[in-house]
């Protein structure tokens, strides 16, 4: 096996719903350690792309590679053993269940014979205690609902969660996108934590200066296809969000207005 | 813009630092974050009215045993509503399932005379099928589970009319299901009451009340207190210790981010249809045994006796949040309350008034209750 070989890599990849084309030839790849952005407007087909990569759907055609070798996910199980997590946007916490309960939700480690086979909480608490603990969230009680979180805590811990269980790569939809400044930057330091582990990150949002801020390689989506991927070096904050309206119409209406849009 | 290169956080070598805008949380605050506790207020209060105004007779062994077997059947039916409503879903046929399972129970001993014990046994496993089925209409077609199992409620009360007609030649009552039944440790586990050596012994040595002939007052507990007792401690375990019963709650809180993280919802959610109808056969056995007879009105109206005892016992409407045992102590102020009027001299009709009063208060309290744990503002 290459160990140079992208995490997860994708070539012309095209998914038709009915009549429907709402992927028509993407490519992209992010590799260990690294963090890519995919960024691209309301419509341009970053939902389908991340649901496909998940597993949720299946590609009509192209090419979808895992460390090298081709796969095709049945279901989000499947993505998941691959190691592959994605952590949804509003969807990743249930606010009425405590923190240990949500962290572990799907996955509780047991311990005794059943008919007493009964969930290990006293390891539960202990182990969501320390990885809330690195990331910098203070939870004085695991049992507090997740309800009592801030969003960016919220993302946090799901983030944390999916980081714990083993994934090699995570794929980001908006983290940011429902946050505040200060939430926001606790979330894109997380990232860049992740990053540090070695891990790949795709990171969707169309927040540019969010996607600038940590990401080191940048996939433009538009209108189902990809539009191309710079390095970071290559490409300045302005020029991205230019071909990320695809079109110069954004720039008149900010100069109208006096600043940045 | 953000610089990312620093830590996450500054603070937390050794001691992770306080959050100075949060309090520190009271005992009281941890105490109101357990759903229970405003049915185990409840119990206290209504203990402390009747204590006041009614007879001293009510609170004799004898008059709690009055008091604790309706509340226990009730009971068993509001444990297992309660899960259900935690999963997020309801069952508005458990009372027309008590019926139901009445006539196929006691068709299977009077018509196809049949061991009581196989009875019972195909007499639940008619009940999970048709719970099941009840789980797989809601979860196929999305309907909202309130209109499926009205539906139901519907159906079977129908069928329990038709079918004791039809088994009977006319009539809406089975009668000789206790004859036919026979004797036999089955049946004592299914009737009757438990604990009788204790009760004659506790009566030999002049713990409990006597008659002069030296027979305790009260012979035994019956077994359906016994059942709603054991079903209550082990559907709490289930609930807060077990895997099964975070995917309860998970299930019940948000199905979607449940599935997300590999939660199987719509088993779970089945599973606790097939409960509920389940918890209403046994209920369905346990009186059929104890009167000898079924007939198509019984279990009038407990659905929503059972939802109501769940609802005092904290569990929300929405699902996600509740208690076992708070349904537990649900279906004890219930019982209290419905009884304990005709030991006082108020009018006994002032029971449904009270009922209603009850359960808006604890809707009230529970949405309380959920602003603050979720720190909902």
């Amino acid at each position: 096996m290459a160990t140079n070989a992208p995490l997860i890599e994708v070539r012309n990849l095209v998914k038709h719903f009915g009549s429907v084309i709402a992927l028509s030839g993407v490519s992209l790849s992010v590799h260990r350690g690294e963090v890519m952005c995919l960024l691209g407007d309301n419509g341009a087909g970053k939902s389908t792309l991340i649901k496909t990569l998940a597993g949720v759907h299946k590609p009509t055609s192209g090419d979808f590679l895992v460390e090298g070798r081709p796969v095709s996910f049945q279901s989000p199980r499947d993505a998941l053993d691959a190691g592959i997590a994605t952590v949804y946007q509003d969807l990743a916490m249930i606010p009425l269940m405590s923190v240990t309960r949500n962290f572990f939700m799907g996955r509780e480690p047991v311990k005794g014979a059943w008919p007493f086979r009964r969930v290990d909480f006293a390891y539960c608490d202990a182990v969501t205690r320390e990885e809330m603990h690195k990331i910098g969230i203070d939870v004085r009680d695991p049992h507090q609902a997740v309800g009592t979180l801030s969003g960016g805590e919220r993302q946090c811990v799901a983030i944390a969660r999916a980081v714990y269980f083993g994934a090699k790569v995570l794929i980001l939809d908006e983290p940011t996108s429902a946050l505040g400044v200060a939430q926001t930057s606790m979330v894109l330091k997380y990232i860049h934590q992740v990053r540090q582990k070695g891990l790949g990150v795709i990171f969707i949002t169309h927040n540019v200066r969010h996607a600038y801020a940590v990401g080191d390689r940048f996939t433009i989506l538009n209108r189902g296809k990809t539009l191309g991927t710079y390095a970071k070096t290559e490409i300045a904050i302005d020029e991205l969000q230019n071909l990320m309206a695809g079109g110069k119409e954004l720039q008149a209406v900010s100069e109208e207005l006096g600043g940045m849009v | 813009m953000v610089d990312i290169t620093q830590p996450v956080n500054a603070a937390p070598v050794g001691r992770p630092a306080q959050d100075e805008r949060l309090k520190e949380t009271s005992l009281l605050t941890r105490l109101m974050r357990r759903p229970e506790l405003g049915a185990l207020a409840g119990l206290v209060l209504v203990t402390l009215f009747f204590l006041a105004t009614a007879d001293a007779s009510m609170f004799t062994l004898a008059g709690l045993m009055n008091i604790l077997a309706p509340a226990s059947q009730l009971g068993i039916l509001a444990i297992a509503a309660a899960l259900l409503m935690i999963g997020g879903e309801f069952d508005l046929s458990i009372g027309s399932m008590i019926a139901f399972a009445g006539l196929v129970f006691g068709s299977f001993v009077v018509l196809t005379e049949w061991p009581l014990l196989l009875a019972i046994a195909a007499t639940f496993v008619v009940a999970g099928l048709i719970g099941g089925l009840n789980g797989q209409i809601v979860i196929r077609t999305k309907l909202p589970s309130f209109i499926v199992t009205l539906a139901f409620l519907f159906i079977l009360r129908g069928l329990a009319l038709v079918g004791l007609k039809w088994a009977t030649g006319g009539s809406t009552q089975l009668r000789g299901v206790g004859g036919e039944a026979g004797e036999g440790w089955v049946r004592e586990i299914f009737s009757g009451n438990a604990f009788e050596g204790l009760f004659a012994w506790l009566a030999a040595n002049d713990l409990i009340d006597k008659f002069p002939t030296g027979l305790p007052t009260v012979t035994g507990i019956p077994v359906s207190i016994v059942w709603f007792v054991l079903f209550a401690l082990v559907a709490t375990w289930v609930l807060l210790r077990t895997r099964a019963g975070n995917w309860i709650f998970a299930a019940g809180g948000d199905p979607n981010a449940a599935r997300n993280s590999g939660v199987p919802v719509d088993r779970v959610k089945t599973a606790l249809f097939m409960l509920t109808a389940c918890s209403a056969a046994l209920v369905a056995v346990l009186t059929v045994l104890d009167a000898g007879s079924t007939d198509a009105r019984r279990g009038f109206q407990k659905e929503f006796e059972a939802i109501i005892a769940a609802v005092i016992g904290g569990s929300l409407l929405t699902g996600g949040y509740g208690s076992a045992i708070g349904a537990f102590f649900g279906a004890i102020i219930f019982g209290m309350v419905s009884i304990g009027l005709t030991y006082t001299r108020f009018d006994a009709d002032w029971f449904q008034v009270f009922l209603g009063a009850m359960l808006l208060l604890a809707v009230l309290f529970n949405n309380f209750i959920r602003r603050k744990v979720t720190g909902e503002r």
